[in-house]
């Protein structure tokens, strides 16, 4: 809609990005932003708005306001991955994925916040503070809000965003922008998307570059992207899938962008219902509701079944293993040489590593390092690093098997349950929290596959609940329109959030706009 | 416990990363014990698997130099540098010994 505005005139692109930047600065409680680029945005806007005069947008991202998680490289901007280590880093390059974005015109307004170095389940382990989900501060919730009989200071009653994507997803369901970029390695994407009420797509394993995005386990992570619509998700996956000879775990099969239909059909589709993942702990809000989704289908003349994935319980054990061995490597780049933070020590190579490293990183992230250099330990590979490789194949044939016979999308729900005040969330450690959260995720990761979350409903908290679809190898299409068709048929409510100072109502009219195809 | 002060000490210095503190050695033991849950799944006759892209050619590109003489910017965000070079501490210098370290593994 936003795009098309663009085209007509109704609205320029200055203008678009001028509002986004005040809007931005309107909701800086919600702490979503890291670094905003305001002044390259303005010109990338100017740009943009020079080629619109002349009849010659680069495509329907032109002039769109996008953000990118702060993992990602961008030229010229800071990056700092939410961590000390990397404070001041101004990246020489940009990753793959934000080249394309801003090759397609594309409006870079800022880097998003996120746990730090993408380790974390709720958004609330950086350097830079957690993030506050925009829906705290909605009418939906605060008139769910059960007032408490002594004055309770409304501040502390907000809740997290979830992770650790949290940033960009908060970005996108407070209208800053129409798209942002995440990160999915156990379900950095989706988990904040079902949080913050936003489409959170998690492409197949080697179908979206990862070139520039500062890795944590290599043989999992993708490029996420946040939306507040499937057709959005579709368009913004559309211009950044494909080959890149410069990361070489990108295949090489052409990809073809697609555009959904407008009335898709479900009915000759065999949706699965992994019974594994009524995992404990599960609200019944959400087992609910997921059983009304799949009547839903049902109904539309789909063929509904039950299916094992029997190994999804050691999803998550054989993640801990995997991710802090890769994590373990990954990390060791950084030693304050050649960029990052650096210590004052410097009576050794060595110590200075080690003083660097011991300034740079937070407990969680040492944590993980440490644990995986245990793993990897000559006594331990063979029984915790190799045993976790071979789960993972077990794992991943548990979806291959399921597929093959005849299942063409997995439903599931996303999270465990909405969105908990971060008081309550703090209580229990990053490691913990993200065992829990993550169980519902991270096997699509193990195994490659595409998965995306959609908005469904809100909970009797007034709080976002999503469910997720898991789909086949390389077929994002046919995800894409499942997802697109169960979208339709929910109708998720738009956030109204009430104390961002609306400039006009005209203002908030473009803003609200779900979609920008 | 497999996980002695000798093994802590000697994660430390591979990782070149510290403990910190009692809490930092706690969150190990309960990596590690949460870790052992992996022994109860039968993995006889299964092969690790290493990317789920296995089954696929690895691209490899000519070996064609395609880009390069940048280095101005990447000696930019270093923070000790001399002309083109990076600047290191001596090396060849071992980390010292868990006794002369100052690490909370000391005296454990």
């Amino acid at each position: 809609q936003v795009s098309a505005a663009l085209k007509e005139g109704h609205v320029s692109p200055r203008e678009l990005c001028r509002r986004c930047l005040a809007l931005i600065k309107s909701t800086r409680f919600l702490n979503a932003y890291i670094t905003v680029a305001e002044e390259t945005a303005l010109r990338q806007a100017e740009e943009s708005e020079e080629r619109y005069k002349r009849g010659q947008p680069l495509g329907v991202l032109d002039g769109i306001p996008v953000a990118v998680k702060d993992n990602f490289n961008t030229a010229g901007i800071e990056t700092t991955c939410a961590s000390n280590m990397l404070k001041g880093y101004i990246s020489p390059y940009n990753a793959t994925v934000v080249q394309k974005l801003l090759d397609q015109g594309a409006v870079l307004l800022g880097k998003t916040n996120l746990d730090e170095f993408a380790m974390g389940s709720g958004s609330t382990d950086g350097v830079f503070g957690p993030v506050r989900n925009p829906w705290s501060y909605s009418r939906q919730y605060k008139e769910k809000s059960v007032p408490k009989s002594h004055s309770e200071d409304k501040e502390s009653n907000w809740v997290i965003t979830g992770g650790s994507s949290g940033g960009s997803a908060a970005a996108v369901s407070s209208f800053t922008c129409f798209a942002a970029l995440g990160s999915d390695t156990g379900g950095s994407t989706r988990n904040p998307a079902a949080h913050c009420g936003v489409v959170g797509l998690k492409p197949t394993y080697g179908l979206i570059s990862r070139h520039g995005l500062i890795p944590l386990v290599n043989s999992m992570d993708v490029p996420g992207i946040l939306t507040r619509c499937v057709d959005d998700a579709a368009v913004v996956l559309g211009s950044l899938a494909g080959h890149d000879p410069k990361d070489s775990t990108t295949v090489q099969d052409n990809f073809k962008p697609f555009e959904l239909p407008d009335l898709p059909d479900v009915s000759k589709l065999c949706i699965g219902i992994p019974k594994e993942y009524q995992a404990p702990g599960l609200s019944s809000e959400i087992l609910a509701l997921w059983s009304k989704a799949a009547d839903l289908f049902k109904n539309a003349g789909a063929k509904v079944t039950e299916v094992s994935l029997p190994h999804t319980r050691y999803s998550i054990v054989c993640y801990h293993v995997l991710c802090t061995a890769e994590v373990a490597s990954n990390m060791a780049r950084f030693d304050g040489l050649e960029y990052g933070h650096r210590s004052e020590m410097n009576r050794s190579t060595e110590s200075m590593y080690a003083a660097t490293r011991r300034e740079g990183f937070n407990d969680v992230v040492r944590g993980r390092i440490l644990a995986g250099n245990y793993f990897l330990l000559k006594q331990n590979y063979e029984n915790y690093f190799i045993k976790a490789q071979k789960v993972r194949r077990l794992i991943a044939s548990d979806f291959v098997k399921v597929f093959g016979s005849g299942v063409d999308v997995l439903l599931t729900p996303t999270t465990l349950s909405h969105a908990v005040p971060y008081l309550e969330f703090i209580k229990e450690d990053n490691r913990t929290r993200s065992a829990q959260d993550d169980i519902l995720t991270q096997a699509a990761n193990m195994a490659g596959l595409p998965a995306i979350n959609v908005p469904t409903a809100l909970s009797e908290r007034g709080l976002p609940i999503g469910l997720q679809f898991i789909g086949r190898s390389f077929q994002e299409k046919q995800l894409l329109t499942v997802a697109k068709w169960f979208e339709k048929q929910v109708k998720f409510p738009m956030i109204q959030l009430e104390e961002v100072k609306r400039h006009n109502h005209d203002v908030f009219q473009h803003q609200k706009s779900a979609s920008f195809s | 416990q497999a996980v002695t002060v000798e093994v802590l000490d000697r994660l430390e210095q591979l990782a070149l990363v510290d403990f910190r503190d009692a809490e930092g050695v706690e969150r190990l033991r309960k990596a590690v014990r949460f870790a052992a849950e992996l022994q109860e799944v039968n993995t006889e006759g299964v092969e690790p698997m290493a990317s789920v892209l296995e089954d696929r050619c690895l691209y490899l590109r000519e070996d064609d130099v395609t880009e390069g003489n940048c280095t101005n910017e990447l000696l930019k965000n270093a923070r000790e540098k001399v002309e083109e070079y990076f600047v290191a501490p001596p090396g060849n210098i071992p980390l010292p010994k868990l006794e002369e370290r100052e690490t909370f593994l000391k005296g454990s």
